[in-house]
């Protein structure tokens, strides 16, 4: 990625974003649907859109999909 | 075990004034539980007994073991560590515990009862990592250190003198077209590199709030750096 690039990413507002609070009140649905072969980003293209964003929303996504897998299938 | 009940879901939030949109919650208003959601749910209910007490120390196994692997993860993004990162692990599963205990009533079967229960620890500890920055923080609030920015952005001034300029009329925007608020988020945590919940925390505001306010200065800055032909026409920004 060129540095104009990384630069555009960066101050790129996608409108669809619905922010911090309203991704995780359903994270816990779309760690679900992603983590058994769903298409979340489908059903929520709003919370696609912000986990791309938000630094620490994809953090806890992370965090929570690594949970779920060490419970196995 | 083989316990399946249908839940109706309650009238779906809609949420998000301003410039970040309503999460789209459309989804079914009914779903079966499934079998293992649906036995953590009678044994977490069964009143004062054994069958209760023995699936709130299993709950809470599992939340510590969690929340440690969770600080591990993240050991090397926060200046928490050691005994005290594990200190954070632990309080995280007892307040995740907690919290989940109080809300028991409110899970909708939208996900596993386990995927439900685990964000609450996983929250927790974003949480208090966020709190905890302060004990011993690598940067200090307002030190605006915007040396730093072009390894922040990943752009290198030296290579190209359209570069530099650029970099300077982020600054120019940041210190002229901000309001001081959005100059003082977007420094802390663009600039300095705080981590967005420390801020929060610091400043005691929620994580969205402090998302929004970077949310709208990008926004302006995108702008002002388009309309001064830094960067094409956000055309994201015109759905």
């Amino acid at each position: 990625m060129s540095e104009w690039e990384r630069l555009e990413r960066f101050l790129r507002t996608d409108p669809r974003d619905v922010g911090c609070d309203e991704a995780m009140a359903v994270l816990h649905i779309y760690a679900d649907l992603t983590s058994t072969g769903g298409n979340p980003a489908d059903r929520y293209p709003g919370v696609a859109a912000h986990l791309a964003a938000c630094g620490p929303c994809a953090d806890d996504f992370t965090g929570l999909l690594a949970a779920v897998a060490s419970d196995g299938p | 075990m083989r316990c399946r009940s249908r839940r109706p879901l309650p009238p779906l939030r809609r949420l998000g004034e301003g410039s970040l949109a309503p999460v789209e919650l459309a989804g079914p208003t009914e779903r079966e539980l499934d079998a293992e959601s649906a036995d953590w749910l009678h044994r977490l209910s069964a009143g004062e007994g054994a069958l209760r007490q023995r699936a709130e120390r299993e709950l809470h196994a599992r939340l510590v073991r969690i929340a440690l692997t969770e600080v591990s993860r993240r050991s090397a993004s926060t200046p928490v560590n050691g005994p005290e990162l594990t200190d954070v692990a632990h309080q995280a599963a007892d307040d995740a515990m907690l919290a989940i205990l109080a809300k028991l009533t409110g899970f909708r079967g939208e996900s596993r009862f386990t995927t439900w229960a685990y964000r609450f620890v996983i929250l927790e500890v974003s949480s208090k990592l966020g709190r905890h920055y302060w004990r011993n923080p690598p940067v200090t609030l307002d030190a605006a250190q915007w040396e730093r920015l072009p390894d922040r952005l990943g752009i290198d001034p030296e290579r190209h003198a359209e570069s530099a300029g650029i970099l300077a009329e982020v600054r120019r925007v940041v210190e002229h077209e901000l309001t001081a608020h959005q100059r003082r988020v977007f420094v802390a945590v663009v600039v300095d590199g705080i981590p967005l919940d420390a801020l929060a925390a610091r400043m005691n505001l929620q994580r969205n709030t402090v998302y929004k306010v970077i949310f709208d200065a990008r926004r302006k800055i995108r702008r002002a750096l388009a309309a001064n032909g830094y960067l094409e026409d956000p055309g994201l920004e015109r759905r």
